[in-house]
């Protein structure tokens, strides 16, 4: 499957590969294509190590592409995060000596926004994402799952057009994930902003999702594309339709001897 | 009581139940007069010198000769740490020695140090100085290591220039450790010139130790330990608090 999307593209990635320097070389990605709809939620999954969060570092603009190119809006990405880009990562990225309300004020300070706005800005996004009676708490007094939201917010509060997310519940409990996962329909519904999700969960890939790409054992390559169908309306109480299922099961039939080559097996 | 209050209680305890044995021992004479002299007398020498205004001079000098010592190290160190983690292959070079640095006896170089800038305050600065600022080398690169990459990754993100990522992401990242060096930086320092003062000085609190040590003056030299032991609590003390404060805040409640 050569090209994850058509139409009015917000975001491209042109025969991209991305090899890391070595001895040998490591051939982390593509070639692959990837043309992200304007609005979309577009989600990732495949087996581990097939260069899911590299894909995203290329898109981000954090890391330059070995061959082919990318771009946003139009513009080419080059190694460098361009304006209007969001991303949230796997990892807990929020600063622990910052309060919750600084956190999320971090990117508008260092933008050089004006203090009133900041402080509306803030104040919208905190309410948002629930953290409205935490505003004054450090990171270290939140649970994992709200520290997470903090880096949303302090996403959010931004207003980015593409928002980057990189297994932002992977450390989180299934039902947390199922509660965030709505939160993340919501922001996504509110803001218009394409998103584009790595997951390893297909259930959360097929609940979020409108479109998901299957990408194969490293070097990773777009090997399906499943459109969900799903209303733009929805939150998880979609898991209980027979679609879902249906979904998931295509989602896990394209994957499994993808994810069993990656653990040097053969599918039987 | 809360736990930490109860902490501080069962510290103050032991310092006071400590001074009250040593009070009734020697005021027993089972330690002689001459191998130590009470401690409610080494406070009331100490209160007398401080009033007197007899070691204002020594004081003057040796806390001037410590704050510098005590500012180059962490300057030094600081810049040292960052250029040492920037440059990784000569950091690889550099780490046995560092590990090795407080394994050498480094006032043997005193001698040296007198010979190099004459028997004045500069060699008990550079002994001060080379006492506590590898602890803040160490310090530095331990702090800068720790940085979590997602950090700069998110730094990126927000588009910030080097200097600003270095402000506003780095530097906070890494000041618990920096903090503990800056700590240790002080000690070292402090350790350095009062041992500095003791061994070869014209003037400052060690100095006077080892005058009133060799002139048989034991309640004045007692008097003068107190209040440099005192000195170096109270000052870590401080910044222990301060450290604590700042961390606080960073740790899980």
């Amino acid at each position: 499957m050569p090209d994850a999307g058509q139409g009015a593209a917000h975001a491209t990635l042109s025969g991209v590969v991305r090899r890391y320097p070595g001895n040998p070389p490591v051939h982390a990605l593509g070639p692959l294509d990837l043309a992200l709809r304007r609005g979309e939620f577009f989600s990732v999954v495949g087996p581990s190590g097939c260069g899911k969060s590299t894909l995203l570092d290329v898109l981000a603009g954090l890391s330059a592409p070995t061959e082919g190119s990318a771009s946003f809006e139009g513009a080419p990405l080059r190694g460098q995060v361009p304006d209007g880009i969001g991303v949230v990562f796997q990892e807990d990225a929020s600063f622990p000596w910052l309060t919750v309300a600084d956190n999320v004020a971090f990117g508008l300070r260092r933008a050089g926004a004006d203090a009133a706005e900041i402080a509306r800005r803030v104040a919208y996004a905190l309410d948002f994402m629930g953290l409205k009676d935490f505003a004054h708490a450090y990171p270290a007094q939140l649970s994992g799952g709200m520290r997470q939201r903090v880096c949303i917010a302090r996403t959010l509060v931004l207003r980015p057009r593409l928002i980057l997310l990189d297994e932002p519940f992977g450390a989180l409990d299934q039902q947390t994930r199922l509660l965030m996962g709505d939160e993340l329909l919501r922001l996504w519904r509110e803001t218009d902003a394409t998103v584009l999700l790595i997951t390893h969960a297909l259930d959360e890939a097929a609940m979020l999702s409108d479109r998901v790409g299957v990408m194969s054992a490293r070097p990773g390559r777009f090997i399906d594309t499943v459109e969900t169908g799903w209303p733009r309306e929805r939150d998880s109480r979609i898991v209980s339709e027979a679609a879902f299922g249906a979904i998931t099961a295509r989602l896990w039939s394209c994957l499994r001897g993808e994810s069993l080559k990656a653990l040097g097996r053969e599918a039987p | 009581m809360t736990r930490a209050h109860a902490v501080a209680a069962t510290r103050i305890g032991l310092l006071l139940a400590g001074f009250l044995a040593l009070e009734a021992l020697c005021r027993a004479g089972i330690i002689g007069k001459l191998v130590m002299i009470p401690p409610t007398a080494m406070v009331a020498e100490m209160t007398a010198l401080l009033a007197s205004g007899e070691i204002t001079g020594d004081i003057v000098r040796t806390f001037t000769t410590i704050a510098i010592a005590f500012a180059g190290a962490v300057a030094l160190g600081f810049v040292a740490g960052a250029a040492l983690h920037a440059a990784p292959r000569l950091r690889r070079a550099v780490d046995p020695l560092l590990a090795a640095y407080y394994a050498v006896p480094g006032f043997i170089f005193y001698p040296l140090l007198v010979a190099l800038f004459g028997l004045n305050v500069l060699p008990l600065i550079a002994i001060g100085l080379l006492f506590a600022a590898p602890a803040m080398v160490i310090a530095t690169l331990l702090g800068l290591d720790r940085v979590p990459p997602v950090l700069r990754k998110c730094a990126r993100v927000h588009r910030l220039g080097r200097a600003e990522t270095v402000l506003h992401v780095v530097l906070p990242a890494a000041m618990p450790a920096l903090f503990n060096g800056i700590r240790l930086a002080f000690a070292y320092a402090f350790i350095g010139v009062i041992a500095g003062e003791f061994i070869l000085s014209g003037g400052g609190l060690g100095y006077a130790i080892g005058y009133a040590y060799e002139s048989f003056e034991a309640t004045r030299m007692y008097g003068l330990l107190l209040f440099v032991l005192m000195m170096a609590v109270v000052l870590n003390g401080a910044l222990y608090v301060w450290e604590t404060r700042l961390l606080r805040r960073r740790t899980r409640a």
